[in-house]
């Protein structure tokens, strides 16, 4: 094999393809071939970086610089300058927000410096593609010293020792988990993946998916051979087409390599995968419901117990984690319990991968110890608030998360911590949100997708988060009454007691943490009829000064619905009654005479 | 192939070490002046010269660096050592005779190559 001198990684992830990273690649593939360096420079195609905001990423390794936004036209001053003489770009160098710094190095730039990667550890690294890249960043190694060197019960104790809990939105410690599993009676048992990753905004397992498929894999073996189970389901929404081809190239791979199938490795252990895609109800994220897709019945939830470990899959004792959960496991037999033990915090070991956004710099995805704070988080990695606003809350956990303040800024992120303030962990999503947005109205958003999403199994969930909604829209179309924010409440309350899983059980959050920290934004709506971060658009109303007119008309030019009068002589007015509070007034007016009050 | 036993996974692991081997930034640098004036003096011929002597001894944890005219062009083609630990020594006038001496004795065996040394930094 011809030693190659530069490698340049493209991220072909879902963020970087969807900005242009594919015609940047076929861009880098001629001009390096015109220019005669194939032989020296290999092009890889790889994962998800995290720094999703700044691509199409490119990264060039000897040196590790990341060059961001690159498109096709950049492409020939990158080999002619930096492959071919060796001299950066430095109008493609990250650059630091606040003191505009050019850094030519990726792993000194802050977005990543924080970091510290278990379950990332290879996206972006590797080409996803290839096994042999997994292999010589010591891939399947756990596997063969499981296989080799471990019994089950070893496997067991050492997932036990490092603490792992589950990284889908529980917690739930994953070696006794697989204990329950191992325990139960059952000649057949089944491991499931669960990959239906359906929060609005995350993307940590589909990045897992498409930058390290081998992780996944490696790790549902080594569950299987710890459990007993010699069977497994990667249940994956079909909205992830990348996540799911990648997947069939790495499952055909292990085949050929004999890493999947019987007598793997030569021992007795066998082990068969299969992939279920899913149709993309958020439901189904949950582990009865998700079985029952799998079985071909409709997506619903049944009460439990029996729980699954028990009674799981056609029946049978099954052990279901998500991806990041079955992505740690790998390095957790490789290195040890007691080194993963040794991150993170006393009850929540290890790292945790957050998908970065809403209105911050950087957004993308972060994967940090245990116990770092949403400060560090929000403001040194992330890059601080977009256009220097000033923060305002985080909706940490999804639609079954809830918002929390400045005052939580400085939490250590862990189980124990986010559920005490009324979030949680889930599966890692964070939205970001400055003085613009309206927390009434953030309420709103995440009951509107839960009511939709509620499979109306049982009337709780069903029901209650329909008439939540309602009054929720009743609150932001200013026609609220004090005695809703009661109603709401006991709603909520009714709802999180009384549903059958945990889409019913967490649906309320968003609405209890609203309510409890930003209860004045509420009673604003209610009694002033105002929405205080003007967003909520029936309680909002635009208005042109008329000192500050200078009579151009561009306003009543762009206004789509023709209700600006005026003239050279006169400023102009807005007709309120047929104002449809568009907004285009106040972005196209020169000379900032139009506000909203 | 089959992976029937852990030391098939070896062998894997030993053969694809290549593939990502760059990305780790070898313990070894060699940077080779690539400017304007390096070019024409000939370093492109020295760079095919270093890939291959590498490629023929096996070494693979070696960081091959391109850079810009550092100011010195009449001594061109330039060549630079680092070992971990070790000061960065400078070569000039390198052809590609002197490449496999200075990868053979320097690189490999820790001896400069003092005949073609121009300069040394900490």
């Amino acid at each position: 094999m011809a030693l190659y001198r530069a490698h340049v990684l493209v991220c072909k992830g879902t963020g970087c393809k969807s900005s242009g990273a594919a015609p940047v690649y076929d861009a880098l593939k001629e001009e390096i071939t015109r220019r005669g360096l194939d032989k020296e420079v290999m092009l890889v195609e790889t994962g998800c970086h995290g720094m999703c905001e700044m691509g199409p990423i490119v990264v060039v390794y000897p040196e590790g610089s990341l060059y961001c936004r690159v498109t096709a036209d950049d492409v020939a001053e990158i080999v002619e300058e930096h492959l071919y003489k060796g001299r950066l770009v430095q109008r493609l160098l990250y650059t630091t927000p606040e003191d505009k710094v050019k850094i030519p190095h990726y792993r000194d730039i802050p977005f990543y410096k924080k970091q510290f990667r278990i379950a990332l550890r290879n996206c972006g690294y590797i080409n996803p593609d290839n096994i042999e890249e997994y292999i010589a960043r010591d891939g399947y190694v756990a596997l063969a010293k499981a296989l080799t060197a471990m019994d089950p019960e070893d496997v067991l104790a050492e997932v036990k020792t490092s603490g792992l809990r589950g990284r889908g939105g529980g917690g739930f410690p994953t070696g006794l988990k697989w204990e329950f599993c191992r325990r139960a009676k059952g000649d057949k048992k089944y491991v499931i993946c669960n990959a239906d990753e359906g929060d609005p905004g995350a993307f940590m397992d589909r990045s897992i998916l498409e930058g390290d498929p081998h992780a996944l894999i490696e790790g549902m073996m080594l569950g299987a051979y710890a459990i007993g189970a010699d069977e497994g389901y990667i249940y994956c929404r079909a909205e992830y087409p990348l996540a799911i081809k990648r997947l069939g190239v790495a499952m055909a791979q292990c085949t050929e390599y004999g890493l999947l199938g019987d007598n793997i490795m030569g021992t007795d252990f066998s082990f068969h995968l299969h992939v279920k895609e899913g149709a993309g109800a958020f439901v189904c994220g949950e582990e009865t419901a998700l079985m029952a897709s799998i079985e071909g019945e409709r997506g619903m939830p049944r009460p439990r117990p029996p729980f699954p470990a028990n009674k799981g899959l056609w029946g049978k004792p099954s052990n279901i984690n998500n991806v990041e959960t079955w992505a740690n496991v790998p390095s957790i037999i490789r290195e040890g319990g007691e080194w993963f033990a040794s991150i993170g915090t006393e009850k929540s070991k290890g790292t945790k991968v957050f998908a970065l956004t809403g209105k911050v710099n950087n957004t993308g995805l972060v994967e940090v110890p245990m116990g770092t704070t949403i400060r560090e988080i929000v403001f040194d990695m992330g890059g601080g608030i977009l256009n220097g606003r000033k923060f305002k809350a985080v909706q940490i956990g999804g639609p079954s998360g809830g918002c929390l303040t400045e005052e939580h800024l400085d939490l250590p992120v862990n189980y124990e911590s986010l559920t005490a303030a009324g979030a949680i962990m889930g599966s890692g999503g964070l939205v970001v949100m400055d003085e613009d947005t309206c927390m009434v109205d953030v309420a709103r958003f995440f009951l509107e997708f839960t009511q939709r999403e509620s499979c109306g199994k049982c009337v709780p969930c069903r029901e209650g988060t329909k008439q939540m909604l309602l009054t929720l829209e009743k609150i932001t179309s200013g026609k609220g009454k004090m005695k809703d924010l009661e109603t709401l409440e006991e709603l909520a309350l009714m709802v999180k007691e009384m549903s059958l899983c945990g889409l019913g059980q967490t649906a309320p959050n968003p609405v209890l943490t609203t309510l409890r920290y930003f209860r004045d934004e509420y009673e604003a709506h209610i009694k002033d009829k105002k929405c205080p971060a003007k967003a909520c658009s029936a309680l909002i109303s635009f208005v042109i000064d008329a000192e500050k007119c200078r009579k151009c008309g561009i306003c009543a030019k762009n206004c789509p619905v023709d209700c600006i009068a005026g003239d050279r002589n006169t400023p102009y007015v807005i007709d309120q009654e047929r104002c449809i509070k568009c907004g285009t007034c106040l972005e196209v007016c020169p000379f900032q005479a139009v506000s909203k009050v | 192939m089959k992976i029937k036993s852990l030391e098939d996974l070896r062998k894997i692991k030993e053969s694809s070490k290549d593939l990502t081997s760059a990305r780790s930034g070898g313990a070894t640098r060699v940077i080779i002046g690539m400017g304007t004036c390096g070019i024409a003096a000939g370093a492109r011929e020295v760079m095919t010269a270093v890939l291959e002597e590498l490629d023929k001894r096996g070494l693979r944890d070696v960081a091959v660096e391109t850079t810009g005219c550092i100011g010195m062009c009449q001594k061109e083609p330039l060549l630079d050592v680092i070992r971990p630990g070790e000061p960065r020594i400078t070569y000039g006038d390198v052809t590609p005779a002197d490449v496999v001496r200075i990868i053979g004795e320097h690189l490999v065996g820790g001896k400069v190559v003092e005949d073609k040394v121009i300069g040394q930094t900490d």
